[in-house]
């Protein structure tokens, strides 16, 4: 608090003693941070409001239900396919991703800490995270699809590749954060520090872990490049995990580039359902961080 | 039964204390391993293209599929050109809504400010490319136009800034690669302002320093090697983007000095071209894919080696 008095002090001091040149630089530069946060606040207002407009003309129960239709001219609603493959496969890349994700973790903070091969997985995690989207697609293609073809499941694979640094990032991270006394209490009272790590350090990180993870779900359900050529495309919804399936992005995609109003409409609409989804994911993780923090 | 044998049965023994242990670091290896293969199986399905272009693949700027060309030089150049527009608008942008949470912004707003830049970070690419194609660059053109209007007597912007048929461009696709890029990097440059010591930033207010020469004065000489390395990741995430891109950028693989001009790059000719190539041209798509690999691993092992030495240096400062 007192530092904050001592800004507002200086600055009523200022008033007669600063030239004025000086006093018109500094409103300058408080006028450009104030239109830096415009410039990147309306465009996104212009793009949500957008979405929500020309995605509410065919937005309803009934789109999230009805199949493609098959001729992308014909009007009308329909996305169920494109709804079920973005469950289906984001939901089996979670799966993959995030126990994966989350021993990773505890082996870069329970046991590796600052050993060589920790430091060096935390440079690889740091390099993966930078791999593009399509480069994870490609390499799905070449080290799956080749061999067992246009899947669900393949689809999940690149998805959760892309999935799994961020995991193990925000996971080391929330596990860092587990005071050192907790684990010393558990070892005092004999326990070995697999069941340590499982019972104590694990569940005390758990908000958290469970945040960072959502987050890296809403990530991947809106990502388009790693499906373009590992899943294929049905008018028809497939539940199983292999054989071709589609997605939301996957549909908006190949919809954005066809010059017909209503397969455009239906993009738009597709959209909708997808940052609905985005969102509603960020927003349950937001929640879960501000809880956590509160106690 | 003896003390230990009991204590032995309740915790779980050693034995299961190693199984873990080793099954934590099975997970942490798998980093490493899908690293190694997707380096090696891309590599691998490119040889044909690299076997039938040797250098001139990197060096060729002729790319036509159906005569055996594949010259990846008009795609190289189009990422380059499209990141470095992304990054010259999106930095200032950035490091200014950085500043504004930092320094400006009452604080009451400034968790509001953070949460409208964490909804950017999570809008889908194809989003924002699907606004892009179907409002941006239709509107857009008719400004490139005016601007190429006004420019017109300039020697150097008249080639650069040049009249153009169409909205699908390097430079809308630049646009919209900046807004995708402003939240990477006002976090980073966020969490770098938020390290000034509190006592330096007071200190240039004391000695009658305005705002914003104390903003030059300590907290940009404090923050420089962050923000390079927040540019650093955010030209990385820039050139890899796919989705966006490949929609607005408008598919021409030519190299022209007019930014208003349609263009290609290389994540987006691949998502455009790999449906329908076979052989040759689909191996020259997944070279471009090595390519691309090379290029971001590169600049973010390089941006991450800027602020962990920044880092390294604040902490022994402190």
């Amino acid at each position: 608090m007192a530092a904050i008095d001592v800004t507002r002090d200086a600055s009523s001091l200022r008033t007669g003693a600063v030239s004025r040149s000086r006093k018109r630089r500094d409103r300058i530069a408080t006028a450009a941070m104030w239109g830096a946060f415009a410039a990147a606040a309306l465009p996104l207002a212009f793009i949500l409001f957008y979405v929500v407009r020309a995605g509410m003309h065919l937005f309803s129960y009934d789109f999230l239900i009805t199949n493609i239709p098959i001729i992308s001219s014909q009007p009308g609603p329909g996305m169920a396919p494109a709804v079920v493959g973005t469950l289906l496969i984001t939901g089996t890349a979670t799966l993959i991703a995030v126990p994966l994700g989350v021993l990773g973790a505890l082996y870069l903070n329970e046991y590796g800490k600052q050993r060589p091969l920790a430091n060096l997985i935390r440079l690889m995690t740091d390099v993966m995270s930078g791999v593009p989207s399509i480069v994870m697609g490609l390499f799905i293609y070449t080290i799956w699809v080749l061999r067992y073809g246009l899947s669900a499941f393949a689809g999940a694979l690149a998805l959760a590749c892309l999935m799994l640094p961020i995991i193990v990032r925000t996971s080391e991270e929330m596990l860092r954060l587990v005071p050192a006394n907790l684990r010393e209490a558990s070892a005092a009272l004999g326990s070995r520090t697999w069941r340590t790590t499982v019972r104590v350090v694990v569940p005390a990180a758990l908000p958290g872990i469970v945040s960072g993870a959502m987050l890296a779900v809403a990530r991947a359900a809106g990502e388009t490049a790693p499906l373009l050529f590992t899943i294929g495309l049905v008018s028809k919804p497939n539940t199983k995990l292999f054989g071709a399936n589609t997605a939301l992005s996957a549909q908006i995609f190949r919809n954005a580039q066809v010059p017909f109003p209503a397969a455009q409409q239906r993009a738009w609409a597709a959209a909708l359902t997808l940052i609905v989804l985005v969102f509603l994911l960020t927003l349950a993780s937001r929640v879960i961080t501000a809880r956590f923090a509160r106690k | 039964m003896n003390q230990a044998s009991l204590a032995e049965q309740r915790t779980g023994g050693r034995i299961a204390d190693q199984a873990f242990r080793l099954l934590t670091l099975l997970a942490g290896l798998t980093i490493l391993v899908v690293l190694v293969l997707i380096a090696f199986t891309t590599v691998n399905n490119a040889l044909p293209a690299f076997r039938h272009s040797g250098l001139s693949f990197l060096t060729s700027r002729e790319w036509i599929p159906n005569e055996g060309k594949f010259g990846a030089l008009p795609f190289i150049y189009g990422t380059a050109v499209i990141a470095v527009i992304a990054v010259m608008l999106a930095v200032p942008v950035s490091v200014g809504i950085a500043l504004f949470v930092t320094e400006v912004a009452p604080r009451r707003m400034r968790s509001s400010v953070v949460s409208v830049m964490d909804l950017l970070a999570v809008i889908p690419s194809v989003v924002f490319g699907l606004w892009g194609i179907l409002v941006l660059a239709p509107s857009i053109a008719s400004v490139y136009n005016s601007v190429s209007d006004a420019v017109e007597p300039v020697p150097v912007f008249t080639t650069v800034f040049n009249h153009t048929q169409t909205g699908r461009s390097y430079f809308t696709a630049g646009l919209i690669l900046a807004l995708m890029i402003t939240p990477i990097i006002t976090s980073i440059t966020r969490e770098v302002f938020a390290t000034v010591p509190r006592n330096d930033k007071d200190g240039a207010l004391a000695l009658g320093a305005t705002r914003w020469e104390m903003v030059k004065g300590v907290v940009f000489p404090h923050s420089i090697g962050g923000m390079v390395g927040a540019t650093m990741l955010g030209l990385g995430r820039a050139m890899g983007e796919t989705i966006a891109v490949a929609l607005v950028i408008g598919s021409t693989p030519h190299i022209v000095g007019n930014l208003f001009a349609s263009g290609d790059a290389m994540p987006a000719v691949i998502a455009n071209e790999f449906g329908e190539a076979s052989g040759v041209h689909r191996a020259a798509l997944i070279g471009l894919g090595v390519a691309l690999f090379a290029i971001t691993v590169l600049v973010n092992v390089s941006a991450r080696f800027v602020v962990r030495r920044i880092d390294v240096r604040l902490r022994g400062l402190a």
